[in-house]
Formats: C-alpha cells, sequence, structure tokens
C-alpha cells in the first residue's frame, strides 16, 4: 500500500505541472484585459503604464517561470516563516494578484475559513441527511418514502442553486417579518467574530440559508448513491444467508449490507471533498459569503490572471490528492483489493 | 480591542439617550454595500470606482466638488481662484494653502510635504500610477512652506483642478508612503490597505474584495463629526441583491449604483425600507458611428483605419437618418426610467457647457426615409436594403453585454430597418469589449463594426479633455497598438484648431461658448456620434439614514462625515 502511495505521488508531479501548463496557457490565450473595469476616463497611456508595472509585458514564458518559482519556492518560505519566524522569505516577490496588488496566498488564507465553515457544513449535513434517506429508500424500494425522496432528490438535483438561493432568500429574508424566529439574513456578515453563545447563534443562522441550500444540493446527489448501492447489495446471496442464520433485520441492513454498501459511497464522497475547497461559486455569490469560490469568480471578472492561476492550480492540486485518499480508502474498507 | 468594544459600548449607549446636541460617533453603526468589492484602499494604485470611493471615506483631497458640480474646499482653507490670487494671472500656477492644524488620524500634523509626496508618489518611474492624467500637465510641485503648495503647469491651463482635486486624487501621508515609491509600491500592502487619511473613518480591518470595517477617526477636524462610530462597508455580489438588501430587507442603510431595469427597482422601493436617490452627471449612453470602413476584406493595417473611409456612413445624411429614427423617449422608458433623461449632447452637464440643441428628439422616420432618398440611397434590386452603387446599407452594431444594451439594441434594430437598412447585432463581454486588448478583434477602440454603443463621461466638471479626445490622429490605430480615444476616426482641422482655442481661454463664459460648439460640431452637425439617453445615478439608502446628498461629480460618498441616523 505505502509503494503504491509513493508511486501515485510521484506520478502526481507530472501530473500537476502539466495542469499548470494548461491553466497557464488557457489564461493567456482567454481574452480579457485587467484594465477592463478600470473608467474610460483613464487615458490610454496611463492604462498602458499600469500594464507594464503588472508585469504584462514580459514574455509569456518568463510568466509562467516567474510564477512556478513564486508558487513552488517562495510561498513554501514565506510558510516555513509563518511558522517558525524565520526570515527566509524576506524581501522576495511573492505572487501578487493584480486587483489588490497584494499576495494571493494571504487572501487564500483569510477566505479559506469562510469556505470551509459554510460548504463544509452544507457537505457535512448533506450527507447526514442523505445516508439515512438512501438507505431507507431502499429498504423499502417503490415505498411512498422511496418515491418522496426520489422526487426531492431529482428536485435539489435538478433545480440550480441560484434559484433555490433566491427562493430562501425571498421567503425568509423578505416575506418573513424582521422579528420572527424564522427571519434569516440574506447577506453573511463576514466581519463576525464568534466569542460567547449570543455570537455563535448568530452564526448558526447567517450559516443557516447557504448551508440549506447547498446540503440540498448535496444530499440529492449522496442520497441516490447510497440508494443505488444499498440496491445492488441488498440482493446478494449474503443478505440471503445472513437472514436465514435468523438474524434480526437491523443486524442484517445496518451492519452487513451497510458496510459493504458504503464502499462505493465512501468513494463518492471522497472525490466531492476537493469541491468544498473550491466553494460553492453561485451560493456563496448570492449570500455574499467570501469563500474561495466568491474570490475566483471576482478574480476571473477582473482578469486578475496570478489570482486565478493559484486558484485554479490549488483546486487541482486538491482533485489530485483527493483522489489518491479515495482510492487509498476503497483499499482500507475492502480487504479483497490490494494494490501491492 | 477591549478598551475600543468598551468605547463602542458607550457611544451605543449614549445613541439611545436623546442627544441634545449631535457628538462623534453617537449614532451607532452604518451598513454601506457597493455591489462591485473593493479590492485596495488606494486610488493612485486601481482606477476603479469602488477603490475610488471607498477610500474616499478614509482619504481626502484639497478640494471636492459639491453635488452641483461647484468646487468645495475640504482640507483646503479655501478653492483657489485667478480673483483671490491663487491661480496665476497667466494661468500657469496655482497655489493651495492647507488649512490650519490639520491632524492625520495617527494624530501627526499634516503639512504641505504630504501634498509634495503626493505627487512624487503618483508620478514615480516604474509606478504605473492609476491618476497619472491628472498629473500629466504638471511641471513642478513646490513646497513653499509648511502648510503652502504651489503646482506648476507645462503650459497655461484654465482648469488647474485637476492635481489633488475630487475624489480620484487624495493626499497621502509622507511618513507612511515613503518607502513605497516606483516599482515599491507594490511591496506596501499594509499601506495600500490601511492608508492613514484625514477623512472621517479610519480603517480597523480590510478584507481585499469583500468587507472594510471602519470607526470613526478620532481626529477627524470636526469634533462633533461623524456621527457614526463604526462603518460596515460590505462589497460584491450584484446590484439587485444590493438593492433587496437596502429596500426590502434593510439590512443595510445605503446602496450604490443600482443599474436595474426601472420596474425592478419600483418593485423593490414597494418593500419600504428605503427610498432611491437619483443625480445627474456627465454619463451618456450614445452610438458611435464608425467613419471607417470595418470590412474584414481589407488587410489589418487598413481596416478601420482613417486610409479607408466608409462605404456609406461616410455620407453625413445617412448618419443623420439613423439618429432621426431613433426614438429616445422610448428608450429612457425602456432602460433607465427616472435615472436617464433623453439627450441630444454628448456634454449634457454642467449647464455652462451643455448644448441647449434639442432637435434629434423627435423620432422622425419619414424624415430619415426621404433625407436617405434624396441621398441617393434607394433599393435598386428590390431585396428590401437600401443601395447605391453596389454597396449594400448593411449595418453590424455592436455593444457590450448588458440587458438594458441588448433591449436597446433590439429596438434599434427595429427602427434602422423600418428606414430600409439590414442590421445584425452583436454583444461583447464587457471585460472584453472595454479591455484594451490589441490582439483581440473585439474591443470599441478597433471597431470592427460600423456602429456601436456604450457610455462614457469625464472627471470632474471641465470637458476640455474630454472633447480633445476627438482630435485627429488620436484615433485608435495600428501605429498606437488601438489604443487611441478617438474612436470614431472623426478629423476636422477646423475642430482641432477650436480645440486649442479652448486650451488657451481662461474666461469661463467663453469656454463655455467654445465647449458647446465643439459638442455640435460632433452631434447635431455631423452626426458622428449619436447620444441617446443622459444616464443618471440611482442609489438608495433606507429610511433611517441622513444627510444623504447623492453626488456625480465626485465620490458618492464624499459627505459621509454628515450622514447621520434619523430617530423616530
Amino acid at each position: 500500500m505505502l509503494t503504491f502511495t509513493l508511486r501515485r505521488l510521484l506520478i502526481a508531479v507530472p501530473t500537476l505541472l502539466a495542469s499548470a501548463i494548461v491553466i497557464f496557457a488557457l489564461l493567456q490565450l482567454a481574452p480579457g484585459d485587467p484594465m477592463a473595469n478600470v473608467p474610460l476616463t483613464v487615458p490610454p497611456e496611463v492604462k498602458q503604464r499600469m500594464r507594464e508595472a503588472l508585469g504584462l509585458g514580459e514574455p509569456v514564458h518568463i510568466q509562467f517561470w516567474k510564477w512556478l518559482v513564486q508558487f513552488f519556492w517562495i510561498e513554501p518560505q514565506v510558510l516555513i516563516d509563518n511558522i517558525f519566524g524565520t526570515g527566509f522569505a524576506d524581501g522576495k516577490l511573492r505572487v501578487l494578484s493584480w486587483q489588490t496588488r497584494s499576495p494571493v496566498m494571504d487572501i487564500v488564507v483569510q477566505r479559506m475559513p469562510q469556505t470551509l465553515w459554510v460548504v463544509g457544513t452544507s457537505y457535512l449535513v448533506g450527507i447526514i441527511i442523505a445516508l439515512p434517506i438512501g438507505i431507507y429508500s431502499a429498504y423499502r424500494q417503490y415505498s411512498v418514502f422511496d418515491q418522496a425522496g426520489t422526487f426531492i432528490s431529482m428536485v435539489g438535483y435538478s433545480v440550480p442553486t441560484f434559484f433555490t438561493g433566491v427562493l430562501l432568500i425571498v421567503i425568509f429574508s423578505v416575506n418573513m417579518p424582521r422579528e420572527s424566529f424564522f427571519w434569516f439574513p440574506s447577506i453573511y456578515d463576514t466581519t463576525h467574530q464568534v466569542n460567547d453563545w449570543a455570537s455563535f447563534g448568530f452564526q448558526v443562522r447567517q450559516m443557516f440559508l447557504p448551508v440549506m441550500v447547498l446540503a440540498l444540493y448535496n444530499a440529492a446527489q449522496i442520497s441516490r448513491f447510497m440508494r443505488a448501492s444499498m440496491l445492488d447489495n441488498l440482493n446478494q446471496d449474503y443478505v440471503r444467508t445472513a437472514r436465514a442464520k435468523g438474524l434480526g433485520e437491523s443486524i442484517v441492513v445496518m451492519v452487513h449490507v451497510l458496510r459493504n454498501s458504503l464502499i462505493p459511497v465512501v468513494t463518492v464522497i471522497a472525490l466531492g471533498v476537493p469541491q468544498v475547497f473550491g466553494g460553492a461559486i453561485i451560493t456563496e455569490q448570492v449570500f455574499k459569503v467570501n469563500g474561495l469560490g466568491h474570490l475566483l469568480i471576482g478574480a476571473i471578472e477582473a482578469n486578475d490572471l496570478p489570482m486565478v492561476q493559484t486558484l485554479t492550480f490549488i483546486f487541482a492540486v486538491l482533485i489530485v490528492l483527493f483522489n489518491l485518499i479515495a482510492d487509498v480508502l476503497y483499499g482500507i474498507l475492502d480487504p479483497r483489493i490490494r494494490y501491492d | 480591542m477591549n478598551l475600543r468594544s468598551a468605547l463602542l459600548g458607550a457611544a451605543a449607549l449614549t445613541a439611545l439617550a436623546p442627544a441634545a446636541m449631535a457628538e462623534r460617533g453617537s449614532d451607532g453603526h452604518v451598513n454601506i454595500i457597493y455591489w462591485q468589492a473593493p479590492s485596495v484602499l488606494n486610488p493612485y494604485m486601481s482606477g476603479g470606482t469602488k477603490d475610488i470611493e471607498s477610500s474616499s471615506m478614509i482619504l481626502e483631497p484639497l478640494g471636492r466638488f459639491d453635488e452641483t458640480g461647484a468646487l468645495v474646499p475640504f482640507l483646503a482653507k479655501e478653492i483657489p481662484t485667478v480673483e483671490n490670487g491663487g491661480v496665476s494671472e497667466d494661468l500657469t500656477s496655482i497655489t493651495w494653502t492647507l488649512k490650519e492644524g490639520l491632524l492625520w488620524s495617527d494624530g501627526s500634523p499634516v503639512t504641505s510635504e504630504d501634498v509634495l509626496f503626493t505627487y512624487e508618489y503618483c508620478t514615480a518611474e516604474e509606478f504605473g500610477c492609476a491618476q497619472g492624467a491628472k498629473f500629466d500637465s504638471v511641471s513642478t510641485v513646490e513646497a513653499l512652506d509648511e502648510l503652502t503648495v504651489k503646482v506648476t503647469f507645462k503650459a497655461a491651463t484654465p482648469n488647474p483642478y485637476l492635481p489633488f482635486m475630487g475624489g480620484q486624487s487624495p493626499i497621502i501621508q509622507k511618513a507612511q508612503f515613503a518607502e513605497c515609491l516606483g516599482a515599491a509600491a507594490s511591496t506596501c500592502t499594509e499601506a495600500n490597505f490601511n492608508p492613514i487619511g484625514t477623512g472621517p473613518f479610519v480603517v480597523d480591518e480590510f478584507k481585499p474584495n469583500d468587507v472594510i470595517s471602519m470607526s470613526a477617526n478620532p481626529n477627524y477636524r470636526d469634533p462633533a463629526k461623524p456621527a457614526f462610530a463604526t462603518v460596515t462597508f460590505k462589497g460584491g455580489g450584484d446590484a439587485a441583491s444590493a438593492g433587496r438588501a437596502v429596500l426590502e430587507t434593510g439590512e443595510f442603510d445605503y446602496a450604490w449604483n443600482l443599474q436595474l431595469a426601472p420596474e425592478v427597482i419600483a418593485e423593490m422601493e414597494a418593500g419600504g425600507q428605503g427610498k432611491t436617490v437619483v443625480g445627474f452627471g456627465t454619463l451618456v449612453e450614445r452610438i458611435e458611428m464608425n467613419l471607417t470602413d470595418p470590412s474584414s476584406d481589407l488587410s489589418a493595417d487598413v481596416r478601420s483605419t482613417r486610409e479607408a473611409p466608409h462605404p456609406f456612413l461616410s455620407d453625413l445624411n445617412v448618419r443623420k437618418a439613423l439618429s432621426m429614427a431613433i426614438d429616445r423617449e422610448i428608450l429612457v422608458e425602456i432602460g433607465y426610467g427616472e435615472a436617464g433623461r433623453a439627450t441630444c449632447n454628448l456634454v449634457p452637464a454642467p449647464a455652462l457647457y451643455a448644448s441647449p440643441n434639442t432637435d434629434c428628439l423627435t423620432q422622425d422616420l419619414e424624415g430619415a426615409k426621404a433625407l436617405l432618398d434624396e441621398a441617393g440611397w434607394v433599393d435598386t434590386n428590390g431585396n428590401g436594403i437600401r443601395d447605391k452603387d453596389g454597396v449594400e446599407m448593411e449595418v453590424l452594431f455592436q455593444t457590450s453585454t448588458n440587458a438594458v444594451r441588448q433591449n436597446f439594441q433590439d429596438a434599434i434594430k427595429a427602427w434602422w430597418e423600418m428606414i430600409g437598412l439590414s442590421v445584425e447585432l452583436r454583444n461583447v463581454s464587457g471585460s472584453v469589449f472595454f479591455g484594451g486588448d490589441a490582439g483581440s478583434p473585439d474591443t470599441f477602440q478597433k471597431f470592427y463594426a460600423d456602429a456601436e454603443m456604450y457610455a462614457n463621461n469625464f472627471d470632474g466638471t471641465d470637458p476640455q479633455a474630454y472633447l480633445a479626445q476627438y482630435r485627429c490622429d488620436n484615433e485608435p490605430q495600428p501605429d498606437n497598438q488601438w489604443q487611441g480615444e478617438n474612436i470614431n476616426r472623426y478629423c476636422d482641422p477646423e475642430y482641432d484648431a477650436l480645440l486649442d482655442e479652448l486650451a488657451a481661454t481662461g474666461e469661463l463664459e467663453k469656454r463655455g461658448e467654445i465647449a458647446i460648439k465643439l459638442n455640435e460640431m460632433l452631434t447635431k452637425e455631423s452626426y458622428t456620434i449619436v447620444p441617446l439617453v443622459d444616464r443618471g445615478r440611482v442609489s438608495a439608502h433606507s429610511n433611517t439614514l441622513g444627510g444623504v446628498v447623492l453626488n456625480t461629480w465626485d465620490s458618492e460618498l464624499w459627505n459621509v462625515a454628515d450622514w447621520y441616523r434619523i430617530k423616530e
């Protein structure tokens, strides 16, 4: 297993390098100009000087090399400096955002907690809702519960989050009276700090709408997988054997069938984790949660190439990493699978 | 931190007590939302409106424009003029005097050195100062004494109120930015995110592209102001949700620039939590006519350059007919409602510079048809499209992607087809259309189309630089990487001569006359530019927020120090 992991990690290096090149080339080829948002009242020669100050005049391969060095050599030094208080990176040029002219990684670190809180919670809530629904739907296939579950998950799966998000805002923020317990804020207060129960309560309230929107979507997806996987296993011979041995229904389903059915579901859940880090671009936009998705879409709109490049690359790393984790988990959960 | 929260608590308590007199910080907290989020709080780093307006709460210039476009002193004692001796008789220099006793928010005194440094900062090599245009005409800036600064221009400058005037060129603190000159500017993240200023508020925390937390500046020059102790300045999202947050849910007190369909705004206002305010400036939505041939058959060096005149738009009668076919009142109704006025002028304001021309306001389809007939543009081959000498009148009409603009395109296409043209529509993403990428065929500068629509305005109240964009040779062309501003490739020696005359004239009345003439040469005499709508700015504030004066000549937050909470 260890050699397998090491081999996969080594293969990941060229994969990631290739994806960095592809991302960079795509961004270079895409039309757009970081000065597009500067008002027309700023004369073209001033805009030209601003572009040069951003380093846009340099040849493409130099720009790419600079980014590689900054990302793989200087940024780790900054990280070490932050942890150990050393001074390796002093005075070295980091990956700078074109919008803010400040280090990209600082902003990423600032945004990460919101994404993990909101999108991460919604993922957890989604899983917690999805698993029982999936199990029960499969166990009582074609029952009223199963039909209703199928309907709801189809709705959750096919209705886009920009619709459910705005719908919930209209119901819970606009039409609900402000004094009501069921009134929830439509705009996430990103300056809010949790330091006592009351502020924790507010945090829960302001996370409620975005988390529900995303949880509906996630739950819909995972519950379908859970149901399908359970159905596959319920008809297996070992289930009949277990029942023939006289085991109770709850043990048959919750121990024998569930454990076997969880294998593909766990893989699906693990593969979905990079999405959590990627943030939910649309939902974060609708509720103005200052997470990574919000950051990415803003950077794309502003043609902030260093920011887009860095963020997309981080997502690429996470996807490669969680693919590996899913494969390893598979081996651990299912003793029949051996990679060596 | 503890002390601060204790102070804030105290401030909140005093807000509850019926205060007989206004007191700094007595009105608690105010929430402002801009649907574009500020990226940096240094207007010299970024030309974006969101960055200029957010930093205007912290940084201040010597003087600002008020809601009528008049000059108001801020850090300066008074506005220098020729009459009070502040501007030299020959119009080549202006001398500013700072108010006495001004302090930065860190408690150190504001001196003329800071003003001088602001000039040095923006003009430093390799910086790429976003407000460079403000200082282009300046030859030297000298600090005469502690409080006096003299700005000398390269030539006689009838409008000397460019540097250090308005939200775009505020004064920054020398002590804070001294290490940030030139290429080092982007290493000063701390200074760019937390500038020390003289304005009513100071930054507590800045999260780029998201939110700014501010509190009242303890050293602000008016001890009774600002009324608010703290501010949350939230950015991001879209205009609709910003409007909703103020007008419907009441979560925010002020929302900036609600570019929304009139019926959407009306519906939101019915929410009853707030009201909209409208202000008009110089922003004009217009159609620009391409006087050169954008045909793709031409080589890249000739296409859309003055070497190749346009096959039919170079005919004045055609351009005039196209203008006559448009009903501007309907456009206002479908696109802007309260926030728009039909106009025939490129320079719609200030009154001194605005032409009284209203000829274009009534649509005249029959007249347009007659004009085209007269000019020899008739349908000779029976395909429903007018032609002459084998040239079919086929128009490619482009603009940026934006719901209102696409509605306009549809309406204008219908009118132009009624008078016998064939119209093809195209819309290009704003970031490409307005991005000056010389390699892209889709920029508004390159103008590979026959007509295009967008809006533009000018900074401050003087239209000289704006009108000078239409000078010969200032057009985008291969030689200048398509970076010129004379989008129509207009070229008239008489116009250029009049521009020179304007640049040498100091007397306001006379300047007004010349500017009106220049505006008319571009619009009603040549129909090179076909103005459509004078676009106002719509912002919204909650019913409990008082003191809002919408200003389109400067930052919208220019008088944020005077904002207060209306007590019920």
